[in-house]
């Protein structure tokens, strides 16, 4: 076996037959699931509860100021702006009397200070009940004009884009959404293997057995080694991951009952509707699955896929080797810290960037940042969700992928006259400019 | 037959110049030692014949041919001063997988990985790692690494630091076997005691450049004072002679300096004659030590100071 094979095959497996690279692959998903489910406990356990004693001195808000979940306004007798705490009541809300339609403010006393969040719900209810009493002074019901609300909503969007003869249909919402997921993965995992990289570079510094290696193999051929060898093992917790996800979503699927699936099936072969005119009414469930999995295939698969592919890899070789370069001039994760900003920066940029980018896909912006290499595996994927040639026309399509080719060789190069110096340098604290030097001096 | 040739070697840093024009030629099958102060240049010589750095000038020739860093390192071992080995890998599969980027195939690797672990009483720790072993084990494990593909050239960077006498001699006894075998040994130490024990070859390396080369007994020889100890059965009423100057007189034993025009027949004479008994009589040469203390201060800084390049 050739040498850069056997580096691979060593720094793979080490790293894969650890014990903790089974637990995170599974627990990290896992986390991350937790993670999202406890925010939005957190978000809605977080919300304040308020008692609000209401003074109206127009005397129509009883009827028409509505309770929330946590905000209730009660109108009591004899609570004023001295007695309201005894009472039991967290604020006041005083309410002069309106003269017309003219500018009143309204006060709200209380001892802790209100959150936005409950402000904006206040006043969201107040002006529903002033508009509630307009209405009914116009001989409008509330009830009459939910009514029309809900009736009008009969009409909805659908967009089509041109692709040379044919038009297919866009859905931006989907769109927004594959392209920040997309974005955000690649985001997370170059920052991860990227450290991983300079670790990994690290170790023959601190165990002290570069000089070994380095009379053994080429130091290009050792930083290699490394980089596919951890590359690989990212690859192998994703493709763990996707299979985690087809085994969840196939079990999920087992729970659906199968009058339902059969719903959904009739549905996607008569394209949103059910056979048999209106007389057959889909089951709500039913609906929503074929929603979802409409709205899915609308998205060019193959495309996005192929094109995550090849950004992920493009993305991990271009940032990997400018982790290798820091981490075989450090020994220790201290002094790695400065060097490695200068690395990290741009991927946190372009991850910034993306959100941007992911809302309005066809800025000057959004074109730059998809062909720079530092920005674009994570930029790039953002726009190809909105469609390709559509959005992304071909050439930039192409010339970003190639911008990117080149950067990773050019970064693996710079990286590699790093590397055969640095590896074998001790006790000296090395600067960016010095490292710059060792690239482009003599060969 | 040479084994290796160097030829002019020059390597400058833009502080200084670590090697300044070095040539010299090993032969098949012999141990050589290559000593010098701190900062000589050693290290950079080493590093160039192994292949890690490349010469600014100069030729080496390894084996008779060109050498050719890709294809000849796996003929050399080289065990480096910074000793290490990677921490959490197994020791066992660590040789094994040191072996095969030397060149040897998984087999061969695990074969004389064995061999040498029994050799060495190791076999036991075959699965432990690296920062199980204790500095002694760490050691011999290194050795082992360093010669088990059989290797044309070994170079040994202080090999018996940090070791006690019995595996001090265990090594050393390997040295000598590997030699017999045909393989030829560069042997970098402070210890001129142990050069003085195992080499056949001494080069003296100061400042970048070579200030010495030549076998051990003869460079004694070239630097021999006409030193003699002789051991009486008792003195003789007249102790001082005019064949030689008394330098040290120890009971019964003096250590005298030979003058030009005499023998060591002559000094004997002056005490057969006087009827004292005559129990030991021999040369001192010089020790290795006094002769590499006595070069490196004589030529200027015993430490290099920086020098820009002119």
């Amino acid at each position: 076996m050739n040498k850069i094979g056997l580096i691979i095959r060593r720094e793979y497996l080490s790293r894969v037959r650890n014990r903790t690279f089974v637990l995170t692959t599974i627990l990290m998903p896992l986390l991350i699931v937790l993670f999202i489910a406890g925010t939005i406990f957190l978000s809605i356990k977080g919300k304040e509860k308020l008692k609000i004693a209401v003074v109206d001195d127009n005397h129509f808000f009883e009827r028409n100021l509505k309770n929330s979940n946590d905000i209730s306004f009660e109108f009591p007798a004899g609570v004023d702006t001295a007695n309201y705490l005894q009472k039991g009541y967290s604020a006041i809300l005083l309410i002069p009397k309106f003269e017309g339609t003219q500018k009143t403010n309204y006060v709200i006393r209380s001892k802790k200070s209100i959150g936005l969040g409950s402000k904006e719900t206040i006043e969201g209810k107040i002006n529903a009940a002033i508009e509630d009493n307009m209405l009914q002074q116009s001989g409008i019901s509330r009830s009459q004009l939910d009514s029309i609300h809900t009736r009008s909503q009969f009409a909805e969007l659908k967009s089509l884009q041109e692709h040379g003869n044919k038009t297919e249909e866009s859905n931006q919402a989907l769109a927004y959404g594959i392209g920040y997921s997309c974005g955000i993965l690649i985001y997370i995992i170059m920052l991860i293997y990227g450290m991983m990289v300079l670790r990994g570079v690290m170790e023959e510094k601190t165990s002290r057995i570069a000089e070994v290696m380095v009379s053994s193999v080429k130091p290009f051929e050792l930083m290699m080694g490394k980089i596919v060898g951890i590359g690989a093992v990212g690859l192998t917790q994703f493709l763990m991951w996707v299979v985690l996800i087809i085994v969840l979503t196939s079990a999920v699927q087992a729970f659906i009952p199968h009058d339902t699936l059969v719903q959904v099936q009739a549905l996607q072969q008569h394209n949103g509707n059910m056979p048999g005119g209106g007389m057959v009414q889909a089951s709500e469930q039913a609906q929503q699955i074929y929603n979802i999995q409409h709205t899915l295939g609308t998205a060019n698969w193959p495309l996005i896929l192929g094109c995550f592919a090849f950004y992920f890899l493009g993305g991990y070789l271009f940032y990997a080797a400018l982790f290798a370069a820091v981490g075989s001039v450090v020994e220790d994760v201290q002094n790695s810290q400065s060097l490695t900003l200068p690395v990290t920066m741009p991927i946190i940029f372009a991850f910034l960037i993306m959100s941007v980018v992911v809302y309005t896909p066809d800025t000057p912006l959004a074109i730059w940042a998809s062909l720079i290499p530092f920005s674009s595996p994570i930029v790039m994927l953002a726009r190809i969700a909105y469609g390709v040639p559509g959005t992304v026309p071909y050439w930039q399509l192409i010339l970003s992928m190639l911008l990117l080719v080149g950067g990773f060789l050019f970064t693996t190069w710079m990286a590699g006259k790093i590397y055969r110096t640095g590896i074998l340098l001790y006790g000296k604290k090395i600067s960016w400019k010095e490292m710059w030097k060792w690239a482009f001096r003599r060969s | 037959m040479n084994m290796l040739e160097v030829k002019g070697l020059k390597k400058y840093f833009a502080t200084q110049k670590a090697v300044d024009d070095i040539s010299f030629s090993l032969d098949k099958g012999s141990i050589f030692g290559l000593l010098g102060p701190n900062g000589a240049g050693k290290t950079t010589l080493i590093r160039m014949i192994t292949g890690i750095f490349y010469p600014d000038e100069g030729e080496i020739l390894f084996d008779g041919k060109k050498f050719d860093p890709a294809n000849d390192t796996v003929h050399i071992g080289y065990m480096p001063e910074e000793r290490g080995l990677y921490k959490k890998m197994k020791i066992g599969e660590q040789a094994v997988y040191l072996a095969q980027l030397k060149g040897l195939s998984k087999q061969e690797a695990m074969e004389k990985v064995k061999k040498w672990f029994v050799k060495f009483e190791m076999q036991s720790w075959w699965n432990k790692k690296m920062e199980d072993l204790s500095k002694g084990m760490g050691q011999k494990l290194q050795f082992v690494i360093t010669v088990l593909h059989q290797p044309k050239l070994i170079i040994l960077d202080e090999p018996f630091s940090g070791l006690d006498p019995v595996n001090s001699n265990l090594i050393k006894n390997e040295i000598f076997d590997l030699a017999k075998n045909g393989a030829t040994v560069i042997f970098s130490t402070h210890r001129m005691e142990q050069v003085e024990e195992i080499c056949d070859h001494i080069i003296l390396v100061n400042l970048g450049k070579k200030i010495l080369d030549g076998g051990v007994t003869q460079i004694k020889k070239d630097f021999k004072e006409n030193k003699f100890s002789i051991q009486l059965s008792s003195l003789p009423a007249q102790v001082s002679g005019s064949s030689f100057d008394l330098i040290e007189q120890q009971g019964n034993k003096l250590v005298v300096r030979i003058r030009d025009g005499y023998s060591g027949n002559d000094v004997l004479q002056h005490f057969i004659q006087q009827q004292a008994g005559i129990e030991a009589f021999h040369e001192i040469l010089p020790s290795l030590n006094e002769i590499f203390i006595r070069e490196v201060e004589g030529t200027r800084a015993r430490t290099r100071a920086f020098q820009p390049i002119t």
